[in-house]
């Protein structure tokens, strides 16, 4: 603490916000991008496809 | 390749698989250098003493919360002129990072404030105008999340962009058009960066590591979105099918 002066609790807490707020995104962006990867999978396994894949005729 | 060529969101995904690792391998090493050389190599301010190295966090986050919307703006031409396919992907997608960033100035720069001005915040223009682009970011996200029709939401998240980017050189400009208890630009203003080298550079490194952060962090949500799109055009199909 006192290597960073008499302010280091406002370093600590800036510091340690960021940090938490960063996680966050990172959490967010990866969970969201497996879910939806995996939900894409399903939904491949089932032989659903998108119209633009199938030749613009639902099946 | 021309750039309307990536307008292909299949051909966006496998650019994205290719360079995803290697932006957020080299985001990694510029927080790596860049905390080095802030904990490390920068000196104490003659004034602030150690409270200055909150600066190197709440500048870059400062920088790309206006960076972002910029980046949003953008995309708002390409949806309204060119009707990019990936234009509102990419403004979907910035706006919680850019919220995110924009929260962070603010939190960080009321941290700084306390010890420095005696105050957590003052109704000065700067603070107020950011505040007004945290408030601007969470009506865009709002917006696009409450039309259920992707093409209806970008449209008028697109409009409301661009109304807003107003407030972009508002926030630039607030230090020099009204007297505030935030301090003037010192780094990218006319005749120079005021700040000395041994602050500047780390400082530098840290911003380059935040904006490839941000980069990394816009790439992968317009993945998952994108995807997210698929899904729904999937679900379209299943639905049909049913009937």
């Amino acid at each position: 603490m006192t290597m960073l002066g008499p302010h280091a609790g406002f370093i600590f807490a800036s510091y340690g916000i960021v940090v938490a707020v960063i996680a966050g995104l990172v959490l967010w962006v990866t969970l969201d991008g497996r879910g939806r990867r995996r939900e894409l999978a399903d939904l491949e396994a089932r032989g659903i496809r998108r119209r633009s894949e199938s030749g613009g005729a639902s099946r | 390749m021309r750039l309307i060529d990536y307008a292909n969101p299949t051909r966006f995904l496998g650019l994205v698989g290719v360079s995803l690792k290697w932006i957020a391998a080299a985001t990694a090493i510029a927080f790596a250098v860049g905390l080095w050389l802030v904990f490390m190599v920068a000196p104490a301010d003659y004034q602030q003493g150690e409270t200055v190295k909150i600066m190197y966090i709440h500048v870059p986050c400062a920088w790309l919360s206006m960076f972002c919307y910029v980046t949003m703006a953008g995309s708002a031409l390409g949806t309204l002129v060119w009707r990019h396919p990936l234009a509102d992907v990419s403004a979907k997608c910035a706006a919680p990072i850019g919220a995110a960033f924009t929260f962070l100035a603010l939190v960080t720069g009321s941290l700084w404030g306390k010890p420095m001005w005696g105050t957590w915040w003052v109704w000065d223009a700067r603070l107020t105008s950011v505040l007004v682009l945290f408030i601007m970011y969470l009506g865009l996200i709002a917006l696009t999340e409450t039309i259920e029709d992707p093409i209806r939401a970008a449209r008028a998240g697109a409009v409301l962009t661009l109304v807003g980017v107003v407030n972009i050189p508002i926030i630039k400009f607030s230090v020099d058009w009204w007297n505030t208890l935030h301090q003037p630009s010192s780094v990218f203003r006319m005749g120079g960066s005021t700040v000395d080298a041994s602050m500047l550079v780390p400082l530098l490194v840290m911003a380059g590591a935040f904006t490839g952060l941000f980069v990394t962090l816009h790439l992968a949500a317009m993945r998952n979105e994108i995807l997210r799109r698929r899904i729904r055009a999937m679900r379209l199909v299943e639905a049909s099918r049913a009937e």
